[in-house]
């Protein structure tokens, strides 16, 4: 067993733990996060993405014990818990139907916020492509691409995000 | 599960986001109502069933076979009860008295070969994957550990892998079976010889439906909660059939239906892949009750590729018979459908479902459909979105586009020339099916305007004659489908073991709240907002008022779940019929409150009023509120104006549409690049505009992928050679293009909201826009077919060739036989012949 030590959404935790522990069981299993899920054994899904001193990571190519001394921000410390208010990737996705069934939304919430602090401008090609790492099997990736931009556009004072019942076919 | 929104603070901002509803007479049908789903969902405050924790929870990992087809003289899962943590390790032997086997509900014919499926192998494994042994321990590490100490012995067996090698019986997948054909299906509309008879042009070619792996992101997950001593059990799954997993439960486990409950908490997409019966949830169950504790299984993705089931895999041979003047006159279709290895819940009934939509929107005298299921030493396979449909859809789509290439026609002009006219609705098909309503001239003249046909096809001759490395091509497909499955009688005629029917029940709280319960059990399509859109128009009350239950069998006692884009057209339908009965019971109670004559009562926006004199009123929550206290209610009433509804639909849904796909073919790279997809779609009346929309860009992304990137492959050993996401192409944003939709509506005539299912429509219509395109593309070079998925390497090879491309050129890989040759131009026959 090895001794961690880590700051999770705010609050900071000390564990023994197995060597080998992947993070993303260490968030799920032994801190009970389980708003960060896992979709595959390969790391190609990106289901499991979070922020690692505020990069996106996914948490299944990282031992816990690698994140010694870490920041790490889960789904589940971004907002809408307790008196936090939603960050604007949260309501994005939600104004512009990003998400179906809803299990890579976590991950895909997690790297957009990624993809737009290194580029708050990007065009759709480039949105695209700095969501290559994360797969959603239902939304074809057109609404997360228009939420990414809605985020992006109210980041800058162009517009608000969209909420209103107006017609989605555009 | 209840729909859990999280009181205050994210359920808040988003009603105050969005546009307030009340009992105003504002419609919600019909608007873009955001999601009531997705608070949790963008939160991560989600109920998946791998996030269930339980106390004394024990982990199960389960051991598979790494051959495709072997005896097993030994196994021996003891040496794992050595490890760290382990409670238990069972062979097949162990538990074979009690898992039994596992249910197969669509016996198409009487005589089908229907083999024992045991949840744990005993005597024989038949693909890679089959489960052969179970452990158990305190955590999921440990169980995947304590694994490697089971000790099996394989005497291998030759693989079956191609299905016109199988039907020869060689290799028996199940010896005791004496062949490995299980089922001879065969259709007849109209006299298919004598169409052809009398035909100037017939045409046959042969596609191939590659195997596909459905790759919800969620993998399956079983948690299994006993009360060992009375015999109960919870069990929550990963699945798409809460409903129809706990009937099954009961029939091969033995315990009695009332004893088992199911939960499907969130579920992670589906697309078929969670309709169905699985060992593992079997296993979970049995294990659970020997131990007395709950036990969950989680599959890996890269087990869930061996363990859970495929989609598609068939050989097409079609031929169609036409006029010189373009008029199709008849069309055969010969199937060979792969089961794969053994039977799963719908296996043998997939393509079947298929049967009925060759035909698709073309008139024609004679059809005749044959279809033949073959067992291989794969893994099994079974609905995945579409299921059956998108193979008919690309054989036909496919085909008429070589008739029309054959006769010098234009495509579209072809299609015209034969599909069934406006006016022409209702229209009883060649397959016996009653198409109740349909508009191909709207949908198609909306999508060609948009897609600017003329303005492209322009642009492909000026390529074409400047031969430029780049070529256009456009690819039409003019679909239809077959969905809100099903009319219950239809089902039965197919042999099907259950009917077709959903359930929908609405209670009013004491507080005016609504309570809207479905049989229906969403994993991503959104029914707790489209259910309350329909619910608070028939009742008047507001969207933010209703709460929509789903997906336990104890709060949600009936239902027959989420498949074939069935819940909106059949369970959708059913929460309006409930909402009418609540208005008449309702009604009852204000007459008595008001002093008034049921008939002299009107009902609108929720409100009960006295024709003549509508200051004397009562709202529907005032009527909850006097049901509930029950002081006067009229004579003999009982204190409940809550109702139910159980919806048999009276026919299958016949959404239509047509897609265009333009396309770039790099002739030097054999990439293709999707210029533009333009998909008008008809659903009939739309209850979200915004859902509708997301269902067909999810759909149409899932169409494209099978056209272009997706494909199991297996060794000529029988190893899935696309064993993991590493190798099998599932896409990612920059591999999919953008999509523009637009949308008819021609309401359906065979429910009162006039709507039809939208789930699968994407993705049966994409596939042949987009291989049509291809192929489209390339026809100067001689090419008048691509193989699935059209690679780069494909695509060159084709044109290098001027063939289909051949098989994926992976060493060793071993395809279907004859596929490889047979696809060459159409012969063209006399009228004699």
């Amino acid at each position: 067993m090895t001794r961690v030590e880590v700051m999770v959404d705010g609050v900071r935790y000390a564990d023994d733990v197995e060597p080998r522990l992947l993070l993303v069981h260490y968030l799920r299993d032994t801190l009970g996060l389980v708003g960060t899920p896992i979709g595959c054994d390969t790391s190609n899904c990106g289901s499991c993405t979070v922020h690692v001193n505020g990069v996106s990571v996914k948490s299944c190519t990282m031992l816990a014990v690698q994140a010694e001394g870490a920041e790490i921000t889960t789904i589940q410390g971004l907002g809408g818990t307790g008196d936090g208010s939603l960050h604007p990737m949260q309501r994005a996705f939600h104004g512009e139907h990003a998400l179906q069934c809803g299990y890579c939304t976590p991950g895909m919430i997690m790297a957009a916020i990624d993809l737009l602090g290194e580029n708050p401008s990007p065009t759709d090609d480039e949105v695209r492509q700095g969501l290559e790492g994360n797969l959603c099997r239902c939304t074809g990736y057109q609404n997360i691409v228009r939420a990414v931009q809605a985020a992006a556009a109210e980041a800058r004072g162009d517009r608000t995000i969209d909420l209103t019942t107006a017609e989605a076919n555009r | 599960m209840t729909e859990q929104i999280d009181a205050g603070l994210v359920a808040e901002q988003i009603a105050e986001s969005g546009e307030q509803s009340g009992p105003d007479g504002t419609r919600q049908i019909g608007q873009a109502r955001r999601r009531k789903e997705d608070a949790r969902l963008i939160t991560g405050q989600t109920r998946w069933t791998d996030n269930i924790t339980l106390p004394g929870l024990l982990h199960m990992a389960v051991l598979r076979s790494p051959m495709a087809h072997a005896r097993i003289t030994r196994v021996d899962a003891s040496p794992a009860m050595q490890r760290p943590g382990v409670m238990a390790a069972f062979s097949g032997a162990d538990l074979a008295g009690e898992l039994g086997s596992l249910p197969c509900a669509w016996p198409v014919t009487a005589d089908m070969v229907h083999p024992d499926h045991p949840p744990l192998a005993t005597d024989e494994v038949r693909h890679v994957g089959d489960a052969v042994a179970v452990v158990v321990a305190r955590d999921r590490y440990q169980a995947a550990d304590a694994l490697e100490a089971i000790e099996v012995d394989y005497e291998p067996l030759p693989p079956v892998l191609d299905m016109e090698e199988a039907l020869k019986d060689e290799v028996l997948v199940h010896s005791d079976k004496g062949t490995n054909k299980s089922f001879l299906w065969p259709f007849d509309g109209g006299d298919y010889d004598a169409a052809k008879a009398k035909a100037d042009v017939v045409i046959k070619r042969r596609f191939i439906q590659q195997r596909l792996i459905p790759n919800a992101i969620e993998p399956r997950c079983v948690v299994v909660e006993p009360i060992a001593a009375a015999n109960e059990f919870t069990v929550y799954s990963a699945t798409q059939i809460p409903h129809i997993l706990r009937v099954m439960l009961a029939l091969v486990t033995g315990v009695p239906e009332q004893k088992i409950r199911v939960i499907a908490p969130d579920v992670g997409g589906g697309f078929g892949s969670k309709l169905n019966v699985y060992a593992e949830e079997v296993i979970t169950l049995i294990v659970a009750k020997h131990l007395g504790r709950p036990v969950k299984w989680t599959e890996s993705r890269s087990e869930g590729y061996q363990a859970t089931i495929h989609g598609r895999d068939q050989i097409q041979d079609i031929e169609i018979a036409a006029t010189r003047e373009g008029t199709i006159l008849g069309l055969s279709v010969d199937l060979k459908a792969d089961m794969g290895a053994y039977l799963q819940l719908v296996t043998p009934g997939i393509p079947i479902l298929g049967a009925f939509m060759f035909n698709s929107i073309y008139k024609m005298e004679g059809y005749r459909f044959r279809c033949t299921g073959v067992f291989t030493t794969k893994t099994p396979t079974d609905a995945y979105r579409g299921a059956g449909r998108p193979e008919a859809t690309y054989a036909i789509e496919r085909i008429v586009t070589e008739l029309a290439a054959e006769l010098g026609m234009d495509p579209m002009e072809l299609r015209r020339k034969n599909w069934i006219k406006h006016e022409e609705f209702p229209y009883e098909t060649i397959a016996g099916m009653t198409y109740d309503s349909g508009n191909y001239e709207a949908a198609t003249d909306k999508a060609m305007q948009i897609f600017g046909y003329d303005d492209l096809r322009r642009e492909q001759r000026e390529r074409r004659d400047r031969q430029d490395p780049v070529q256009l091509g456009i690819g039409i497909s003019t679909f239809t489908e077959m969905c809100g499955l099903a009319p219950s009688r239809v089902l039965g005629s197919l042999s099907y073991g259950a009917g077709g029917w959903e359930m929908a029940s609405i209670r009013m709280l004491p507080t005016g709240k609504v309570e809207v319960v479905t049989g229906t059990s969403p994993h991503g399509q959104g029914h707790a907002t489209s259910w309350s859109q329909i619910a608070a128009d028939a009742l008047g009350v507001p969207f933010e008022d209703i709460e929509v239950i789903h997906g336990d069998t104890a709060s949600a006692p009936m239902g027959m779940d989420t498949y074939g884009s069935r819940s909106l057209v059949v369970g959708g339908v059913a929460v309006h019929l409930a909402a009418q009965k609540v208005i008449e019971k309702a009604r009852r109670v204000a007459a008595h409150m008001l002093e008034a004559d049921e008939g002299d009562l009107d009902f609108a926006d929720g409100v009960f009023s006295v024709k003549g004199s509508p200051e004397a009123k009562k709202t529907i929550q005032d009527v909850a509120l006097a049901t509930f206290a029950a002081h006067a209610l009229p004579e003999g009433m009982e204190p409940s104006i809550n109702a139910e509804a159980v919806l048999d639909p009276e026919n299958f849904s016949f959404p239509h549409g047509t897609h265009l796909c333009a396309v770039e073919v790099d002739t030097e790279t054999g990439f293709t690049k999707i210029r533009s997809y333009v998909a008008v779609d008809d659903v009939g009346n739309v209850i979200n505009p915004m859902i509708v929309e997301g269902q067909v860009h999810g759909g149409i992304a899932q169409g494209i992928a099978q056209a272009l990137y997706e494909e199991a492959v297996y060794d000529a050993e029988g190893n899935l050679v696309t064993g993991s996401l590493v190798d099998y192409l599932v896409p990612a944003a920059p591999d999919l293009p953008e999509f523009t939709t637009d949308r008819t509506e021609t309401p359906a005539t065979s429910n009162p909201l006039g709507v039809k299912g939208v789930g699968e429509a994407g993705t049966i219509a994409s596939t042949p826009a987009v291989i049509n395109a291809i192929v489209d593309a390339l026809r100067p070079y001689g090419i008048n077919d691509i193989r699935m998925p059209a690679t780069p390497e494909r695509v060159w090879r084709a044109i290098k060739d001027g063939s289909s491309g051949g098989d994926r050129a992976a060493a060793g890989t071993v395809a279907y036989g004859g596929a490889q040759t047979a696809v060459t131009s159409g012969d063209t026959a006399g009228g004699a012949e």
